[in-house]
């Protein structure tokens, strides 16, 4: 378990902070470089409570590497450094004993879908029985409820006991984000998710991921210009390891950026 | 003027003619064709001979119910030779049981950690090692057995004897754990990166991934290599001869010495007028083997194909 303790000082501090305008998350100073060549340098960047965050940018822009520092994914990477400060409520993520429980509270959502090689059910029940809860009746409860809010419920219901990895790609990628929802995550990530989903299936989890807000932060990485325009609430553009510019989704669009690279990108002129 | 491109291929009709390179080709085919179906050949030559060898007990003094029901290989008795397999299979069986029970859980564990869990330098090390260990000839073994294990089994449990199922099903345990941890290791690296890194996402430990995620997903693999490590128990012949005690017996405790199917053929094959009874017996045990171990190694390969497809 996370120690969630935190001294009362900066508990006092906290408590304000998150009544005036809760942070979910806040990094500062984040340097990430793979065997020393530099990734992503971010200055300073905070995602608040139940805001869909977006992040564009072309590819290598250092997306992927900024949510894989955050659920703590580099320790697959021998060859990738983080250096900063990446408070997740309030705790450093990098500073942290049990990254297992970190992850847990942290849904994911890859590019391309991951059906585990075990059954729709057992993919969605992974997650609660590793927090512990074995109850055929509870785990059947949460099963229902975390593919019906992932828009996948009425096309499996039937078919629970059969692999998940044999469904379509933009069911897996359902199935995916239900798996994520069976965490109870207090932030969800998604990494380009609608790379191999046909364009309906994208706006079924669209529209998902806008009811999914009320109960948790949302981060969106996409390439899709557009797909940030429609979901985000604030949105950032990394551009070449860099954190160019972070705004209103509102403002970005509108052509209200103080980068003029922010405003080529947006209006498609590279990229 | 006209100036020459040398890049330029000039424009012929006259292209369509058999070259060097189609008969190269040809030839190559044909070779490689060749190499390919042997392989088919020589299993049904190897069958068709040993058959042939052993036809004519089968014909003649073949009793079924004798061959596989009776304890007693007495064929050198002057007046009623016995043919009697049943002990030498419980021999063969029992040894390679206890060889199993050895080897899995070494072998499983070895190939989680190399797999799973060892990076860099000691993984690549250690795969080595295991690849050297699989290549220890069996005689070798088979002195271990003779010259270590036999007086270690005697002093540690206080038996006249340390040439038994016991001394034999570790022995053979030893030798087949390097070649189930290899193909272990392969089942392990087949699953894709993506399983694990999905399930380490959802928050689970290194041993629940492996243990949820990774194992159910090669399970089909875990279980071929098993299998072929029970294959390569029946045929095993050296070390068995020479760890067993090499005594027709059906065993009653892990300090019982008993005889090996393979062995026994080895030992006896020398010593045999050709074409006597005697001799078309050990081919018969022959030809059960050979059956016995192709269709584990059949199942086996399935069994691994079937992965690969799902």
């Amino acid at each position: 378990m996370v120690d969630m303790s935190i001294n009362p000082a900066t508990a006092d501090t906290l408590i304000a902070a998150i009544a005036q305008d809760p942070v979910k998350l806040g990094v500062s100073d984040l340097h990430i470089s793979y065997g020393g060549a530099p990734a992503l340098s971010i200055v300073g960047l905070t995602v608040k409570e139940h805001e869909i965050f977006g992040i564009i940018g072309p590819a290598n822009a250092g997306k992927t590497s900024f949510l894989k520092a955050l659920n703590r994914m580099d320790t697959f990477n021998p060859n990738m450094r983080v250096k900063g400060e990446i408070l997740f409520n309030g705790l450093n993520v990098r500073n942290l004993k049990n990254i297992y429980a970190l992850r847990s509270r942290i849904g994911v959502v890859f590019p391309l879908p991951v059906g585990l090689p075990l059954t729709i059910y057992e993919n969605v029940a992974l997650s609660p029985r590793l927090r512990g809860i074995n109850r055929t009746g509870d785990l059947d409860v949460i099963v229902e409820r975390c593919l019906t809010r992932a828009a996948l419920w009425d096309e499996v219901k039937d078919r629970l006991g059969s692999l998940g990895s044999l469904l379509s790609g933009g069911q897996q990628q359902r199935l995916t984000i239900a798996r994520a929802l069976s965490q109870e995550p207090d932030l969800l990530m998604l990494d380009e998710f609608s790379i191999a989903v046909d364009p309906v299936t994208t706006m079924r989890i669209e529209h998902v991921l806008k009811e999914l807000k009320q109960d948790m932060t949302i981060i969106l990485v996409t390439n899709l210009v557009q797909q940030a325009r429609r979901l985000a609430d604030r949105t950032a553009f990394f551009l070449a390891g860099e954190c160019v510019e972070i705004g209103e989704t509102e403002d970005l669009f509108s052509g209200d950026v103080k980068d003029q690279r922010t405003r080529d990108y947006v209006e498609g002129k590279f990229g | 003027m006209l100036e020459v491109n040398p890049l330029q291929r000039p424009m012929t009709t006259d292209f369509d003619s058999r070259d060097m390179d189609w008969y190269i080709d040809k030839i190559v085919q044909f070779l490689v064709f060749v190499a390919g179906i042997s392989a088919i050949v020589f299993i049904i030559g190897i069958f068709v001979f040993i058959t042939f060898e052993g036809f004519g007990f089968l014909l003649e003094d073949f009793s079924f119910r004798e061959f596989f029901l009776s304890p007693f290989w007495e064929p050198s008795d002057e007046d009623v030779p016995e043919y009697g397999i049943l002990a030498l299979v419980a021999g063969t069986a029992s040894v390679t049981g206890l060889a199993m029970i050895v080897a899995i859980p070494f072998s499983l564990g070895a190939a989680i950690f190399i797999g799973e869990f060892a990076t860099g330098k000691l993984r690549e090390s250690l795969k080595v090692l295991v690849e050297l260990l699989a290549a220890i000839p069996s005689v070798v073994w088979g002195f271990i057995g003779l010259s270590i294990m036999n007086p270690l089994i005697i002093d540690l449990f206080d038996v006249p004897v340390g040439l038994n199922v016991l001394n034999a099903g570790v022995i053979l345990g030893l030798m087949a754990a390097p070649i189930m941890t290899s193909i272990a290791e392969d089942a392990l690296k087949a699953v894709p990166d993506r399983y694990r890194e999905a399930a380490e996402a959802l928050g689970a430990t290194r041993w629940q991934v492996i243990y949820k995620t990774v194992l159910p997903a090669a399970k089909n693999g875990l279980l071929g290599a098993v299998l072929l490590g029970v294959g390569r128990g029946f045929g095993e012949t050296m070390a068995v001869l020479m760890a067993t005690g090499h005594a027709v017996n059906i065993p009653g405790s892990l300090f019982d010495p008993v005889r090996a199917l393979t062995a026994t053929i080895a030992a006896e094959l020398g010593e045999t007028a050709v074409g006597s009874p005697h001799y078309q017996a050990l081919f018969t045990i022959g030809i059960f083997l050979f059956i016995i171990t192709f269709l584990i190694n059949l199942t086996a390969d399935l069994i691994v194909r079937g992965i690969r497809k799902g």
